[in-house]
């Protein structure tokens, strides 16, 4: 950050006024920027040091983890590693050549190692992401082919399974038999390949993602914008009450904190069910009726709902903290040169929130974008977010590569977003307290 | 000096006002105050005294609990801050930090609907007015402390109000500043012909700026009048020690006519004095003497006036003057200051001298 007065200028008071050239210079004949800059690398070198032991920290949890994320994200040798010949046909013979008989040989080489090694189950896991409902064909190839298969190895293997002759398959091992591929991340923006290698839309049964995608930044921003509502109060309020007043408030505030997951959600089912208290009371003052009951939980305003509960301390601490610094004479300044409270709210008040809205908002954001836990109970299916189904292929799918692709979608999309909040606001105009 | 005649045309009045916060201390008890245009009027106080407060009241951020303010002859008792066009210089000056200098002065223009232009002109008019036309640009934070206060008072006269406040403006400033500043405030004041009121607890600030000054002290005005009389005719214990170097005796009244009063201290000796608040003999009181107008040369005292017995407790040395500490009627806190004239009599501690005065400036005034 710039600052007017600049400690190391001192070194330089002395200087003598601009030379024939135009730069300034100081008293021993250095130009003055120079020596600006030769003062202040002694001090951010030792700041450096100071702050490599957290670096360090940093680089192994996180940069290391996330680096191996991604390469996950295109990597997965599967059956390059397992079925090395036909891996190797692949290789020698381009696009579109028919299988031949080496082709139908090393297939049967390889799954009679692959089986032997009991490592078919991954071959058939890595085509099966590629090519859904396959894992079955290479499980039940491999226990055929332990007991040995004799040439002709074409009709030997078609006779296992006529699926072994379709082209798509063949064009899925192609895809397969190289360890790199970007198909994780053609699957995580619901594209894939069709037979001849060209990328095309997934079949609209399957095209989930950036659905998904969509609803879980559109959420993120909706529940942004409720936290601000609820929250820019809250936080004047604390702000402004005396000292004692406030720090129950605060305690208020930090409550969800503090309070187990498991409470929480079993609170929200009390308060939100269709027979639970929200709807009672409605029901109850006549705003709906007995048969209207508002479905309110295990859909999307149950995840609207609790997570702008869950992440609300994360937009009022820092507006908080921004409010407290702000004097109450400007708003009185304001008002005796003129302006309504209104105004002086709009044009005095509100912009000098803004370091902590913005700090507030990109938390809660960033937060809500990679939210698990809570959509995971409380959302239903329509309340899923996209961290949901990373949390699927991490658990259930042990689709690693398709999570760290889908995970590292989620990651550019907010390193985009912060690019973007630095172009218009600043990062440097950031205060998180 | 312009001297407003106060009373002449009342531009703030302050009708029987009282503010309590709490509803059970009264903060300001029962303040009358009649301010005139064009005047410059200080209050003046300890802290805690109500002097904010009043202020407070007048620019509309507090209400008072009971009683009137009148502004130009409208009560404006339940006028909003915004609607009542007084200047107010804060002593944080209150520069909106996210504007510049410019846009600072631009927004009382701004909220009253002023064309662009004409907003330009005011704003470099009033910037020329504080010798800062150049620092239109600038936000505050690269401000000095001096630079944004004459900016905090540029904002403030920007829109022409009537009536100015300030409180204490120069309290965050160093002593050399705050001097050029207070002379660059009178100066503004006697030149464009606005009615300021303006708090401190400084009293040297008060006594060289203002047309009249209201001595503040728990909730109450104590006196209120031009500098010189202030300090010269203290009307009781409380004005007399708060303005200048002050000497207080304690002692009975012995005799009393018209205002000559006669007074015997607790070591039995009389002094001369005029009377000022009491009212019969017997009465305790407290006699006020200003350090520079003892005298220890009999020449100087009047004729048949009663003198006292003083013993040098040391003298310092202040260049143009020299202070003595005297031993008087047993308290030893007693002062006198002498011209450090050629051939001046040489005081040396443990001396015994007499001191003297003359009776008007001796003023018996309400025990403390
Ligand atoms: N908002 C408030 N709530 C309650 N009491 C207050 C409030 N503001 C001031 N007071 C009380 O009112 C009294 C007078 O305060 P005020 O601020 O007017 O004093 P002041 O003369 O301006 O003093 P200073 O010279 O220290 O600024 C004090 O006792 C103070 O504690
Ligand atoms: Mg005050």
């Amino acid at each position: 950050m710039a600052k007017a007065l600049d400690p190391h200028a001192a070194i330089v008071t002395e200087a003598a006024g601009p030379d024939e050239g135009g730069t300034l210079r100081t008293a021993d004949g250095r130009p003055l920027k120079q020596a600006l800059v030769r003062s202040s690398r002694r001090a951010r070198r030792r700041a450096f040091l100071l702050v490599l032991p957290l670096l360090l920290f940093i680089l192994i949890t996180f940069v290391v983890p996330i680096g191996q994320m991604l390469q996950r994200s295109v990597k997965n040798d599967g059956f390059s590693a397992n079925m090395p010949s036909l891996s190797a046909w692949f290789h020698e013979n381009p696009r579109g050549t028919e299988p031949d008989d080496a082709a139908w040989a090393a297939l049967a080489e390889d799954l009679q190692a692959a089986a032997k090694a009991r490592t078919i189950g991954v071959v058939g896991t890595r085509i099966n992401y590629d090519m859904p409902g396959t894992r079955s064909l290479f499980t039940s190839a491999g226990r055929k082919a332990r007991s040995g298969v004799e040439p002709p190895y074409k009709e030997a293997i078609l006779e296992m399974d006529q699926k072994w002759g379709d082209p798509k398959l063949w064009s899925v091992m192609r895809e397969a038999s190289s360890p790199y591929t970007s198909n994780f991340y053609l699957a995580a923006v619901d594209r894939t390949r069709d037979e001849q290698g060209d990328i095309v839309s997934a079949p609209a049964q399957q095209q989930i993602y950036v659905k998904l995608f969509m609803r879980t930044f559109w959420l993120s921003l909706v529940i942004t914008f409720m936290t601000f509502l609820l929250g820019f109060p809250i936080a004047h309020l604390l702000a402004t009450l005396p000292m004692r007043r406030s720090n129950l408030l605060m305690i208020l505030v930090l409550l969800p904190f503090w309070t187990s997951l498991l409470v929480r959600t079993t609170a929200w089912m009390v308060l939100l069910q269709q027979q639970g208290v929200v709807n009672d009371v409605l029901v109850w003052l006549g705003v709906i009726g007995n048969n209207q009951r508002l479905q309110m939980i295990f859909n999307q305003t149950g995840t609207i709902i609790a997570m702008t509960h869950i992440l609300l301390p994360f937009m009022i601490l820092p507006l908080y903290s921004v409010m407290r610094t702000i004097n109450p004479s400007y708003v009185r300044a304001a008002r005796s040169l003129g302006a309504t409270s209104w105004t002086a709210f709009r044009r005095i008040y509100f912009p000098q929130t803004l370091p902590g809205l913005g700090a507030g908002a990109l938390l809660v954001f960033i937060l809500a974008v990679g939210y698990y836990i809570t959509p995971a109970l409380v959302g239903g299916s329509s309340g899923q977010l996209i961290s949901n189904m990373i949390a699927m292929h991490m658990t259930q799918t042990l689709n690693w590569s398709m999570a760290a692709a889908l995970a590292a979608l989620l990651l550019a999309g907010v390193l985009v977003l912060y690019w973007v909040y630095d172009r218009l606001v600043g990062i440097d105009n950031l205060k998180l307290g | 000096m312009v001297t407003a005649q106060p009373g002449n045309d009342a531009f703030v009045v302050f009708d029987h006002v009282q503010k309590s916060y709490d509803g059970q201390t009264l903060v300001v008890k029962d303040l009358n105050l009649t301010i005139g245009k064009g005047e410059f009027l200080t209050m003046l106080g300890p802290s805690g005294s109500g002097k904010t407060t009043c202020l407070m009241m007048l620019a509309g951020f507090e209400t008072a609990t009971h009683g009137e303010i009148r502004l130009d002859g409208k009560n404006i008792n339940d006028v909003p801050p915004h609607k009542r066009g007084i200047g107010m210089v804060f002593q944080n000056y209150a520069l909106f930090p996210h504007m510049t200098v410019g846009e600072n002065l631009s927004f009382p223009l701004e909220v009253r609907g002023m064309t662009k232009s004409e907003r330009e002109s005011r704003i470099a008019r009033a910037l020329d007015m504080v010798q800062m036309g150049q620092f239109k640009n600038r936000r505050p934070a690269q401000l000095s402390g001096g630079q944004q206060q004459r900016i905090a008072l540029a904002r403030a006269l920007v829109f022409d109000p009537k009536l100015v406040l300030m409180d204490e403006p120069l309290g965050a400033l160093d002593k050399q500043l705050r001097e050029h500043m207070q002379f660059e405030i009178k100066a503004l004041h006697d030149r464009l012909g606005i009615t300021v009121v303006y708090v401190t607890h400084d009293q040297g600030e008060a006594l060289t700026m203002s047309d009249r000054i209201a001595v503040f002290n728990d909730g109450r005005i104590q006196q209120l009048a031009p500098p010189a009389v202030l300090y010269e005719q203290p009307e009781n214990s409380f004005v007399a020690g708060f303005i200048g170097e002050n000497n207080a005796l304690r002692g009975k009244i012995e005799q009393l006519q018209d205002d000559k009063a006669l007074v015997r201290l607790g070591n039995g000796d009389l002094i001369d004095a005029t009377a000022v608040n009491i009212r019969e003999t017997g009465q305790e009181t407290t006699v006020s003497i200003r350090p520079e107008r003892v005298e220890f040369k009999p020449e100087l005292m009047p004729a048949g006036a009663h003198t006292l017995e003083a013993h040098v407790v040391d003298v310092i040395y202040m260049g143009d003057i020299l202070r003595a500490r005297l031993k008087v009627a047993g308290q030893d806190d007693f002062v006198m200051k002498y011209r450090n004239t050629l051939g001046q009599v040489k005081l040396t501690p443990g001396q015994t001298i007499r001191i003297g005065w003359h009776p008007e400036d001796a003023r018996a005034l309400d025990p403390v």
